[in-house]
């Protein structure tokens, strides 16, 4: 009985400690979420697949600090998007911008799929028009009936 | 015969691109600041923390702001074109910009290697580099006589680049 209570009671004191250690995140945990939703929408330049957000990189660390920075001084989603813009270009964002430099990396999907419709109602049509229509002669017609009647129980 | 040129025609179109594609850097991402001003900063020298460059001393000058620290090897590559550059008479100023490094660390490198610069600032937290879009050492910017950024080139500086692409532009911005 003696020991459980110890247990029990220094299973409390370690909740103790670690809430204290986790204190100082979740007194900005909005800050910290509008942070990872923002930087999971960014590119870290240094390791260039991994998101702002992902990344151990030190210039992703250095960037979030920014970011965060940005985020308390009451920055809107976009101004932060644009502060990094501005000093990386438009490669730091992992959603393109529908800009009249990336219409055809927007629209260029639709064109191939018009394209390919275009093309293959084009074939159908042309195909419909080769195959001439013949009809049965009258014999030929006997012997299909004939054939249809041995079919049948 | 026909039908075998179109798709032939569009196989031979994406091996170009492919190939295109294939000699493309991707770490040399366009900097959306050449052609813009360069962003203001005020630093205290590497070897003297108690003195302050800032980005209005540099101007009326044509300039070369290079991108430096102890940790990175590519530097080191490069160190022996600029030792070598600013030798050269009519050199235009060169500025390191000590990036995310130790004090100590780098003024021990400058006296191992030798120093090209004709001062280094010190960006120990990496916010000038943030605000001039550095994301790697090297960089070497091109800082023209209104401030304006002329060029940028993202990695080493060879001899190559220094004479085919940094010394024209360089010319041709001090007339």
């Amino acid at each position: 009985m003696k020991f459980l209570l110890t247990l029990l009671m220094s299973l409390c004191l370690c909740g103790a400690v670690l809430a204290k250690d986790a204190a100082p995140l979740a007194e900005d945990a909005v800050v910290e979420q509008r942070l990872t939703a923002i930087a999971e929408e960014l590119r870290c330049l240094v390791c260039q697949n991994e998101s702002l957000a992902s990344s151990r990189a030190e210039l992703a660390q250095d960037l979030r600090r920014e970011v965060r920075g940005l985020i308390k001084e009451g920055k809107t989603d976009a101004e932060v998007k644009d502060f990094l813009v501005s000093r990386y270009g438009d490669f730091v964002l992992y959603r393109p911008q529908v800009k009249p430099m990336n219409y055809l990396l927007w629209g260029g999907p639709f064109i191939l799929l018009f394209a390919g419709l275009f093309a293959l109602m084009r074939h159908l049509r042309r195909r419909s028009q080769a195959v001439p229509e013949l009809p049965l002669t009258a014999e030929e017609k006997k012997r299909a009936e004939a054939l249809l009647k041995d079919t049948q129980p | 015969m026909n039908k075998f040129l179109l798709p032939l025609g569009g196989f031979i179109l994406l091996v170009a691109l492919l190939a295109v594609g294939l000699k493309l850097d991707p770490r040399e991402v366009p900097s959306p600041l050449v052609g813009k001003p360069a962003p203001d900063f005020s630093l205290p020298l590497l070897q003297d923390a108690g003195q302050t460059l800032t980005l209005k001393d540099m101007l009326g000058k044509v300039w070369l702001f290079n991108v430096w620290a102890s940790w990175c090897p590519s530097c080191r590559e490069e160190h022996p074109v600029l030792i070598e550059y600013a030798k050269t008479p009519g050199a235009v100023p060169l500025i390191g910009l000590n990036w995310k490094d130790k004090r100590e660390d780098g003024l021990r490198w400058l006296a191992r290697f030798g120093n090209p610069y004709q001062a280094s600032v010190y960006d120990a937290d990496g916010r000038v580099g943030i605000n001039y879009g550095v994301y790697g050492a090297p960089e070497t910017y091109l800082i023209d006589k209104a401030g304006v950024i002329r060029y940028k080139k993202i990695g080493v500086v060879t001899a190559e680049v220094l004479e085919k692409e940094i010394l024209p532009k360089i010319r041709e911005l001090s007339l």
